[in-house]
């Protein structure tokens, strides 16, 4: 900004060319967002002050209505447990078995290419065909799980156990995913690093966490961000894996399960789009913390 | 000095069981998928004794999925759609990206601004008014529905936005002496420069669109016009104890991205991973 004392300069020929090929560059993208985004934002907010009216019915305000019941529904309560907890075993797992996957192959080691390219292979996969062999797997009767270890669990219909079960599908989908981002973090961190405390004498493990951690916690703050965010919206594993008959479904089913399944299945976007504002300020929130934190324990040099 | 080697060969023997245990478990999914799928529904169901492998190798399970379930159908549209929202997000987002990394013009703050604000907010917030719309331009069940979504990309966008800015400022001036216009510039010297930009985007809106299961469910509910993901969704919900046919179905579904994957590994890994998902 190089315009210190007239605060409105006339512009240039040249500015003024350039500023119009500028505008007409974004056009299709702003316009884009401001059609398939920003106008449905605000309608999305408005509809979750409407009661869906039947066909030919347009939406009639209702105020809060939608919300206090959304907020007095045990079950969307329920959901919001259920999504956390599907996090809580999704996230910390998923990372940490990634961050040592990354800091193996990081070396200098036999058929690291071959191993990269099995981690990661479930992120070309679509979830849906994933969660199909998932639950034959997980079968009771005839799945592969049972039969390996000799048991006889009700993977995903036992409340108990199905969550857990999900998660895993979770973990598995999403930790080579993880771990291409971490490889890319280690390589940044300059070798003189080591080779300093290989002088000192300092073990494999002290480097680990006296050098390796603090260096890769942008990378890891990254990660946790993306990963708490997306398992906070977990849809697919859920609605592939549990049949609406399944008795588990109420210890499983999520936010955004809930979601699409008041707006869509049974038609009720007034209360899906009450869902879905909660879920905006629940996930706002998060970030807002993670933000915070991330001053506390992230090394940026 | 041989204790040292001794110690590092153990230890490499410890890494390379742990890798391999790791890459076990990623492969036995795939591998059942593959074995199912070649199975009778009795073998698949038979548990004394329990059959690992089928007693033949035909395709008759997969054929018979092609027939029933219109594959022919999911593939195009699938292709149709992948197709035309990379062609989409490609040229948005780089001429965006180019605007926003490189040119002056008023409001360019605010309107960034707009860009990371989309990729801020969870997208199940835009998808009921989207439906709306689609629904209002009589675009359920069409290629058009599955790509509205998916015209322009803020992540995108910014992706670009940030290839641009990494360029060196000369290279412009240099064309600018001799006598380009922008649009030229853009043209014919940077854009060719973000090159590797537009392939990790454009790979990451494939494998995206491919993956994506809520939105072809939402607007294109018959079997005949939705995408792959969709149709599994259908099909599971159809004939739920048929696993051989199921899982031919989820193995061709799969099977063109991963035969991608595994030519354009370095692409594929590089686009996703460099993407990172949302911001």
């Amino acid at each position: 900004m190089s315009a210190p004392k007239t605060t409105r300069k006339k512009m240039t020929k040249a500015e003024k060319n350039e500023a119009i090929w500028g505008l007409a560059f974004v056009a299709p993208t702003m316009i884009g967002l401001i059609v398939l985004n920003f106008y449905p934002i605000f309608y999305t907010v408005y509809q979750s002050f409407c009661k869906t009216g039947n066909f030919g019915i347009g939406n009639v305000f209702v105020g809060f209505d939608n919300y206090s019941k959304v907020l007095q529904s045990g079950e969307f309560w329920g959901s919001l447990v259920n999504t956390f907890k599907y996090a809580i075993i999704e996230v910390p797992f998923s990372v940490v078995f990634a961050l040592i996957l990354a800091v193996f192959l990081n070396r200098k080691i036999a058929f690291r290419g071959g191993y990269r390219t099995i981690f990661f292979l479930p992120m070309v996969a679509a979830p849906a065909a994933v969660a199909m062999v998932w639950k034959f797997l997980y079968n009771q009767k005839f799945g592969l799980l049972n039969h390996l270890f000799g048991t006889d669990i009700a993977w995903v219909s036992d409340s108990r156990v199905a969550w857990i079960a999900i998660a895993i599908i979770g973990v598995w989908s999403i930790v080579g995913y993880n771990m291409i981002l971490f490889i890319s973090g280690l390589q940044e961190i300059p070798h003189d690093y080591y080779e300093a405390a290989d002088i000192d004498g300092a073990t494999g493990i002290s480097q680990f966490f006296y050098i390796t951690i603090p260096l890769l916690s942008p990378t890891l703050f990254f990660i946790l961000q993306t990963r708490i965010i997306g398992a906070l919206q977990v849809f697919d594993l859920i609605y592939m894996v549990m049949d609406n008959t399944n008795q588990a479904l109420k210890s499983v089913q999520t936010v955004v399960y809930l979601f699409y399944d008041y707006a869509f299945t049974k038609a009720n976007r007034g209360y899906g789009a009450a869902i879905v504002m909660v879920m905006l300020v629940i996930i706002l929130g998060i970030t807002k913390l993670l933000q915070a934190s991330e001053k506390k324990w992230v090394f940026y040099n | 000095m041989e204790s040292y080697a001794a110690k590092k060969k153990v230890v490499q023997a410890v890494i390379h069981v742990i890798l391999i245990c790791a890459s076990i478990t990623m492969i036995v999914p795939f591998a059942w998928m593959l074995l199912t799928a070649f199975k009778t529904i009795s073998e698949s169901t038979s548990v004394n004794p329990f059959i690992i492998f089928p007693s033949s190798w035909n395709l008759a399970n997969f054929k018979s999925v092609w027939k029933s379930y219109n594959f022919f159908y999911l593939y195009k549209n699938t292709l149709l759609m992948i197709f035309f929202r990379v062609v989409c997000a490609v040229l948005t987002a780089t001429m965006a990206g180019y605007a926003f990394g490189r040119l002056k013009f008023p409001g360019k703050n605010f309107l960034f601004s707009l860009v990371l604000i989309q990729m801020m907010v969870p997208g199940q917030i835009f998808i009921i008014p989207q439906y709306i719309m689609v629904s209002n331009l009589h675009g359920l069940n069409t290629i058009f529905g599955l790509v509205f979504p998916g015209m322009v990309t803020a992540f995108g966008t910014f992706l670009l936005k940030t290839g641009y800015q990494g360029l060196p400022k000369d290279l412009e001036e240099a064309a600018g002496i001799d006598g380009c216009n922008i649009g030229q510039k853009f043209l014919l010297i940077m854009a060719p420069l973000t090159r590797s930009a537009m392939v990790s985007l454009g790979i990451f809106t494939a494998v995206f669109a491919f993956k994506d299961l809520m939105w072809p469910m939402i607007v294109a509910s018959n079997a005949s016009s939705t995408t792959l993901s969709a149709g599994l969704a259908k099909m599971q919900g159809q004939f739920s104890n048929n696993y051989p046919e199921l899982m031919a179905a989820a193995l061709m579904a799969c099977l063109p991205m991963i035969v991608l994957y595994l030519i354009f590994q370095k692409q594929f890994i590089e686009g996703i991973a460099t993407s990172g998902g949302k911001l």
